[in-house]
């Protein structure tokens, strides 16, 4: 008889930290509009051709330098091409390289960072100083490095994104292991006969996970704009492949007479990168362990 | 006797940048199947340092067990590699930590923390070890439908409870509990005082309670040992060393402990303070704080000696005005 009474209790009670840290998430208003526009983009990016009115690439000389209209939204730009549809195709390709940029540079650091915080000693020493190397080189500039070096593509670009941050993750996973790793209840684990793989994968990781996801989230904003930047200056995407910041560096000869080209990429990028911190700014006050309640 | 451990000359130092420190020097102890044995001493003499030799969980570097033998179950455990050691610990060996509001992983279900030490040491499914972790859990006082909750919606009486479950999940031979009682109230340290005896005795675990509340040596515990940088310097069954502690530091630690029928206005206190471990005093480690100190003491370092049977004490000098008959 106990058994079906007890469940329901069972059921109300049981509530992970995530759907805790989801509940507190919600109560933020800014978040939840960061969540949306990211919504609205990763939305934009699965169903480009969907929801584009036109193809991103397709020339247009009749209508060219076009201001906003029924036709076209957004106008169009030097070539004719529809710019509302080209912002579409551009989402797809900046969440692409803020994604994969922030997953090479979360997994590289992050093990560079594991290791050397948990054994300390040499090796750490050794990977710490060469990440202080790296960091004393502006992300960007050590960005453009690696393209110029490996040649402009769409793979380089994340490539050389991710490996900029990787001193920032590695610092950063570093900090908290090291922080974790001299809590009571890691030499709890050892003194139950955990061996050292055991207690990183189950008790280590799990517990240092915050603070990544936040500097994860707006890792992937400053990836976005780092990738934009590239682009910008012609080190990124080629074109006629639609990308923000090569739309930006393309309207920018023509900013007195057609500002329209530049504004809406530019809104474009600022809106991501916005929506990026809020909700960055909102994962850190729910996963902040202090404001708990 | 039989003896299911037994320490010999055990020296830990911790190699710092401002010297060597002296945690444990040359410490003798043994404890028997089923006994229970007190650890007494101020903070800094060495007496967790002990308890994590015997687990080999010495942090290294900085800290070495320079010398000595431990020999548990006949065996020393100072010559196994670490595989067998992580064999032993949890299985043979558990402890239980201070603070139970760190010593659980707060981001982990108490149920999935206990299933993971019986899983690591007993060859068990998932759900028969979560269902052993429910039966430990209601062993202690917990009730089961509270297995699914995280540690921060216990209050610190009951994650000390879940620690205890944790450490007697495996059934070990011998339990090391590190001042299992410091952090919490008085009213929660009888409770958890009286389920730790309870168990004990239930799976006839050997204990070492390590602490500086002699009340709680008295209410547990078998045997006494007193700690004093680094040494044992008294070693006793407990009604003998309650009713007539030797050793110089042990009386003054006595005569520090508020007698409800005495009506005083001041406490006497051992004069000066623990000695620097990095460089303790020659001789006898408490001759500048002993009110008897003579040259000798500076000069000698005093071994055990039997005062009466089972009783030791390292002070020659009180040995032998004890076994004259003499006051104290």
């Amino acid at each position: 008889m106990s058994e079906k009474e007890i469940i329901p209790e069972l059921v109300r009670k049981r509530r992970s930290p995530f759907v805790d840290v989801m509940m507190r998430l919600a109560k933020s208003p800014l978040a939840m509009f960061g969540l949306a526009i990211i919504f609205v983009l990763v939305f934009c990016a699965i169903f480009a051709e969907l929801i584009s009115p036109y193809s991103p690439i397709k020339q247009d000389l009749m209508h060219m330098f076009e201001t906003p209209s029924a036709e076209h939204w957004l106008g169009t730009d030097e070539f004719g091409r529809d710019i509302l549809s080209r912002l579409i195709y551009g989402a797809r390709v900046s969440l692409q390289v803020g994604f994969i940029a922030v997953g090479i540079a979360l997994v590289t650091g992050g093990m560079l960072g594991a290791v050397s915080g948990y054994y300390s000693g040499k090796l750490d020493n050794i990977i710490m100083r060469v990440m202080d190397v790296l960091l004393s080189i502006p992300q960007t500039l050590l960005a453009i490095a690696i393209v110029a070096a490996l040649g402009p593509s769409l793979m380089n670009l994340m490539i050389a994104v991710g490996i900029s941050a990787v001193p920032t993750y590695a610092r950063i996973v570093r900090g908290s292991v090291l922080s974790i790793r001299s809590m009571e209840f890691i030499e709890a684990a050892r003194a139950a006969g955990s061996s050292d793989l055991r207690i990183i994968l189950k008790h280590i990781i799990p517990n240092s996970m915050a603070p990544i996801i936040v500097q994860s989230t707006l890792g992937v904003a400053s990836a976005i704009l780092n990738a934009a930047g590239l682009s910008f200056i012609g080190l990124g995407i080629q074109p006629p492949n639609p990308e923000w910041g090569a739309m930006l560096s393309g309207g920018r000869q023509y900013i007195r007479d057609y500002p329209h080209m530049t504004l809406y990429p530019g809104l474009a990028i600022m809106l991501t990168i916005l929506a990026l911190n809020f909700l960055g700014d909102g994962l850190r006050d729910a996963l902040d362990p202090k404001l708990k309640r | 006797m039989d003896n299911m451990l037994d320490i010999r000359n055990l020296t830990i130092h911790y190699e710092v940048e401002s010297g060597t420190v002296h945690a444990v020097e040359g410490l003798n102890l043994t404890l028997g199947r089923g006994e229970s044995l007190g650890f007494v001493g101020e903070t800094g003499a060495g007496k967790t340092t002990t308890a994590l030799g015997i687990m080999r969980l010495i942090p290294n570097p900085p800290g070495k067990i320079k010398s000595g033998e431990i020999i548990f179950d006949g065996e020393n455990l100072l010559d196994k590699s670490e595989a067998e050691m992580r064999k032993i610990r949890g299985e043979k060996i558990a402890m239980i930590f201070q603070d139970p509001m760190t010593s659980l992983n707060p981001v982990m279900t108490v149920d999935k923390q206990i299933a993971e030490m019986i899983s690591l040491h007993k060859k068990v499914t998932k759900s028969e070890a979560l269902k052993l972790a429910g039966d430990m859990l209601e062993l202690v006082g917990i009730r089961r439908e509270r297995m699914h909750d995280y540690p921060h919606q216990f209050s610190g009486g009951m994650k000390q409870r879940v620690v205890i479950a944790i450490a007697l999940a495996c059934d070990p031979e011998l339990l090391i509990a590190d001042e299992p009682t410091t952090a919490l109230d008085v009213t929660i340290q009888a409770q958890v005082l009286e389920l730790m005896k309870e168990l004990k005795q239930k799976f006839s675990a050997s204990m070492i309670l390590i602490t500086h509340d002699l009340g709680i040596v008295a209410e547990i515990c078998d045997k006494v040992a007193i700690m004093y940088a680094g040494r044992v310097v008294e070693y006793a069954d407990k009604r003998s060393l309650y009713s007539h502690p030797i050793h110089p530091y042990t009386r003054g630690l006595f005569r520090s402990v508020p007698d409800i029928d005495e009506d005083v206005d001041e406490l006497p206190v051992i004069p000066g303070l623990m000695p620097d471990p990095v460089n303790l005093p020659s001789g006898c480690a408490f001759h500048p704080r002993c009110s008897m100190a003579t040259e000798e003491c500076a000069k000698v370092r005093p071994e055990m000696q039997e005062a009466e049977p089972g009783h030791f004490a390292a002070c020659p000098f009180c040995v032998k005005k004890f076994m004259n008959g003499e006051a104290l």
